[in-house]
């Protein structure tokens, strides 16, 4: 079986190790002063993507969507098992919300074509909106199957895939093509050594412009050269543009976003005193008499 | 997040520092394999950098996944039933995920899947594994053997077991230690008998104290010649897991309780012999054990690291009399001594697993070809320099970490004393490396020839040739004088030409040769960075005190144990 899993991938500002200087005076995320790391649900999302390929032999590829540093989050992928990486990336993309994400991301599965498989993290940390995997579904006209935990079985027609629910599972079935989003339910592995010391070297068609730029390619020819030379050693990172995948400029980037940011607020927490409360029914009467007095209840 | 690389700005400065260069432009056969391998380096700087990236996935892993299991794991342990050992799930998880990093077959070479890193960095990786489990390190330690038998195997051999090894599919144990025999291998008994008509070798006898006996893969030491009872009847085999290889029971250890050790019984079983015959013991094993005295002193770092660590931040949090308990001359006198103690051993295992890589190089250069006299005097060279620093960075590395797990535990007061906290296991867990692949005591008698020979002679005069200026100079000259006084006193014992007087001075000999070393190598790392200073210079001062009372002990001529010990004994 020759099946294609593609998996979305995001890298996002390190908001689970926060230091003192994680915002802006002005209440924005600072992130300069925070280290860009792999989205941990879609490190999920990619270790049940590489499962499936221990299993079944699928082909993963992994895009992106970012800045030319994203190609960070695609090595690191590589480093753990995808056979592929494509970073879309484009000025054109910049300011996106979920809904231009999502198109951009749309587009960038149907420039793919031929998969059977779509994987995203459930949501990203730095926005927590839990909306692109959805949305992209929605936009492929595809079923989508959200908080997968695990793949019970993959075939060429369909997948049958277990979801949390609240207080338990489910267990669905979906013809192919179909979306999944991942939840933290699986370990992702480390990064294979092997692996790294020959992808260390993969690189996107910028990087090589810029390494040229540093000098280490003298003319054209020889970044044409080099090019060539990391697409003949499976070393290339696919860059892809706006217009590449033929993606509606008014619909990407911030001319497609219509969400707006209003108001940033700081809400720090305070906390209060604790106060305990007999475990008898006078005790819990008085209880529900204070919630009822200060208009918690009622 | 938590990596065990990353937060450690002492092994980073070693790594980043460490001349790695002739080594492994060597191991790498001048950068040539490359051209047959994609994962094989370019230079070295390509190859450093792939040096830090696996330290740092290992870090990761160490730090985020093995660490916080540790404690389950040294509760529970494996489980044995009916003759079959189970490691603990956690354990099994543990060593799933160091095989997925690749990290199974670290000094392999890449024709059968390993890295080709150095001892250097493999030992690091044992280091830091150790920190997170001391008890792991031992299973993880156990691809010495796969290195053994890339080293002495044939070549059928190689491809049938290394590759296996690399992918993690397998593990190893060696077993030399039978129930009458442990620091004494030349008497092992296990006898090994061929069959004349098929030339089948078969195994028939008992071992014991087997870390991880119940292995896929053995290396078995053995008497294939029958007749004879010393080292010279002994040779090495190879053995598979089967039905007529038995694991008798486990012990029940004071430490390390997530690895089993076990107690074997051989009923013909079927090997294969591994080199030549008769070389089992003064070649193969010789090999082995150096190998695996380098992977315990960097457990016993590692062990002192997380030992020391804990002390640190227990007693920055600890309050007594309206303040933190490390606010107290007591207290950070000692944490500073801990300190200082673990950076030193580091160096010295450091510099140790430098001159095993130069050696390894050389004499995997003279299997290839004829070694020019330059490379044949380098040979030499090394194999007398690594000879000697090993048994002296065991002796020190395990010793410390006693000495650090012991304070860890004093600074944490009653509560150290209560399984609540970590460091009760780390000071059970560290007083093994100072008994297994030989006591300090052994380690000592392996290193005193060399020490009375000099033979690290012409490294002491490379660091005493430094550049050394201000502070750096001062202590400088202060190992010069503890230097002067060693000569004085090795010429003192050797021109006794007295045994028994040579054998009871032999650890004041052997540790102040340490001193006068491991202080060149923190005045080197000095010289380099200039935070360090403070740290040489606290091992240098305090190091003094100690180097005169084994310096007056051995000038003393005092003979008085070696004649009335029987009476002070007996009393």
């Amino acid at each position: 079986m020759s099946q294609t899993v593609l998996v979305f991938v995001k890298q996002v500002p390190d908001t689970q190790n926060i230091t003192g200087d994680a915002m802006t005076p002005e209440g924005t995320v600072n992130r300069a002063a925070l280290p860009a790391i792999f989205n941990p649900e879609d490190l999920n999302a990619l270790e049940l993507a590489l499962q499936l390929k221990d299993r079944y032999g699928v082909k993963v590829v992994v895009a992106t969507m970012g800045p030319p540093s994203a190609a960070e989050v695609l090595r690191n992928s590589l480093f753990r098992g995808a056979d592929e990486a494509i970073l879309l990336t484009d000025r054109a993309f910049a300011g996106a919300d979920t809904l231009a994400t999502s198109f951009a991301l749309s587009c960038c599965a149907k420039k793919v074509g031929n998969f059977d498989l779509i994987l995203c993290g459930r949501q990203a940390i730095d926005g927590d909106t839990a909306q692109v995997g959805p949305q992209i579904a929605e936009k492929l006209k595809m079923p989508q199957i959200a908080y997968v935990e695990d793949v019970v079985e993959l075939n060429d027609k369909k997948i049958v895939a277990k979801r949390a629910i609240e207080g338990g599972y489910e267990v669905l079935e979906s013809p192919l093509p179909c979306l999944l989003t991942v939840i933290d339910a699986n370990e992702p592995r480390p990064m294979a050594g092997l692996r790294i010391m020959k992808y260390k070297r993969a690189m996107t068609p910028s990087e090589v412009n810029k390494a040229a730029a540093n000098g280490e390619y003298s003319d054209s020819e020889a970044i044409a050269a080099k090019i060539d030379e990391l697409k003949a050693k499976n070393l290339l990172i696919h860059e892809w543009s706006a217009e590449y995948v033929e993606a509606d400029r008014s619909r990407i980037g911030l001319a497609g976003s219509p969400t707006k940011v209003k108001n940033i607020q700081s809400v720090v927490l305070t906390a209060s005193e604790a106060k305990s409360v007999e475990p008898t029914e006078a005790g819990i009467t008085e209880l529900i008499h204070e919630l009822i007095a200060d208009h918690t209840l009622g | 997040m938590s990596n065990f690389y990353k937060d450690n700005k002492d092994l980073q400065f070693t790594l980043e520092n460490i001349d790695l260069v002739e080594a492994v432009g060597l191991k790498e056969e001048n950068y040539t394999k490359a051209e047959k391998f994609d994962t094989a380096p370019l230079n070295y700087k390509d190859a450093l950098d792939n040096y830090i990236r696996l330290a740092d996935v290992v870090g990761e892993i160490c730090g985020e996944n093995i660490a916080p299991r540790s404690t389950i794991v040294d509760e529970v342990g494996p489980h044995f039933e009916n003759g079959v050992v189970t490691y603990h799930e956690l354990t099994q998880k543990n060593l799933k995920e160091l095989a997925q990093a690749d990290v199974a077959g670290v000094t392999l070479p890449h024709e059968y899947g390993g890295l080709n890193f150095p001892a250097t960095v493999y030992t690091m990786m044992t280091e830091m594994v150790s920190r997170a489990d001391a008890s792991l390190q031992n299973l993880f330690g156990l691809q010495d053997i796969a290195e053994t038998i890339c080293d002495f195997g044939n070549e059928e051999q190689r491809q049938e077991f290394l590759p296996r090894f690399a992918r993690g599919e397998v593990d190893g144990s060696m077993d030399l230690t039978e129930p009458d025999f442990g620091s004494d291998l030349q008497s092992v008994r296990l006898r090994a008998w061929q069959d004349e008509k098929t030339g089948q070798w078969y195994l028939n006898g008992m071992k014991r104290f087997i870390t991880n006996g119940c292995a896929d893969v053995h290396l078995v030491l053995a008497r294939s010649e029958e007749g004879t009872s010393d080292g010279r009847g002994l040779s090495m085999f190879i053995a598979e897991k089967c039905p007529q290889l038995v694991v008798r029971r486990i012990e029940n250890k004071l430490g390390i309780h997530g690895v089993a050790t076990c107690e074997l019984q051989y009923n013909d079983v079927p090997a294969q012999l591994c080199g030549k015959r008769r070389f089992g013991l003064i070649k193969y094993v010789m090999s082995l054990m150096n190998g695996a005295r380098v992977a315990i002193s960097a457990q016993a770092v590692g062990i002192a690291e997380a030992a020391y660590r804990e002390a640190k931040k227990y007693a920055s949090e600890r309050m007594q009399f309206k303040k933190s308990i490390d606010q107290f001359p007591a207290i950070y006198d000692m944490l500073a001594s801990m300190k200082v103690k673990v950076t030193a051993a580091r160096t010295l295992l450091y510099e140790t697993t430098r001159a095993v890589d130069l050696r390894s190089a050389y004499n995997a250069l003279a299997e290839k070809q004829t070694l020019t006299a330059e490379e044949k005097a380098k040979q030499k060279y090394y194999n007398k320099v690594a000879a000697v620093l090993t048994p002296m960075c065991k002796a020190l590395a395990t010793e410390i970490s006693n000495q650090v797990a012991y304070d860890a535990i004093q600074i944490h007061g009653g509560t150290g004393y209560m399984k609540d906290f970590p460091v009760e296991r780390y000071y059970r867990d560290a007083r093994i490396t100072n008994i297994y692949e030989g006591t300090t005591q052994l380690q000592i008698v392996a290193a005193i020839g060399g020490v009375i020979q000099r033979d690290n002679t012409e490294r002491i005069n490379e660091l005493l040739a430094l550049p050394f200026e201000g502070r750096l100079a001062r202590l400088a000259e202060k190992v010069k004088g503890m230097l002067a006084k060693q000569e004085e006193a090795v010429a003192f014992v050797a021109n006794k030409k007295d045994p028994v007087y040579h054998d009871l001075m032999a650890r004041s000999l052997v540790e102040n040769e340490t001193y006068v070393f491991v202080g060149l190598l923190m005045l080197r790392d000095a010289l380099k960075c200039a935070d360090r200073e403070v740290l040489a210079e606290r091992y240098i001062i305090d190091g003094e005190f100690e180097f005169e009372k084994r310096y007056l002990r051995i000038m003393s001529d005092d003979k008085t144990v070696i004649d009335n010990h029987r009476d002070v004994i007996n009393y």
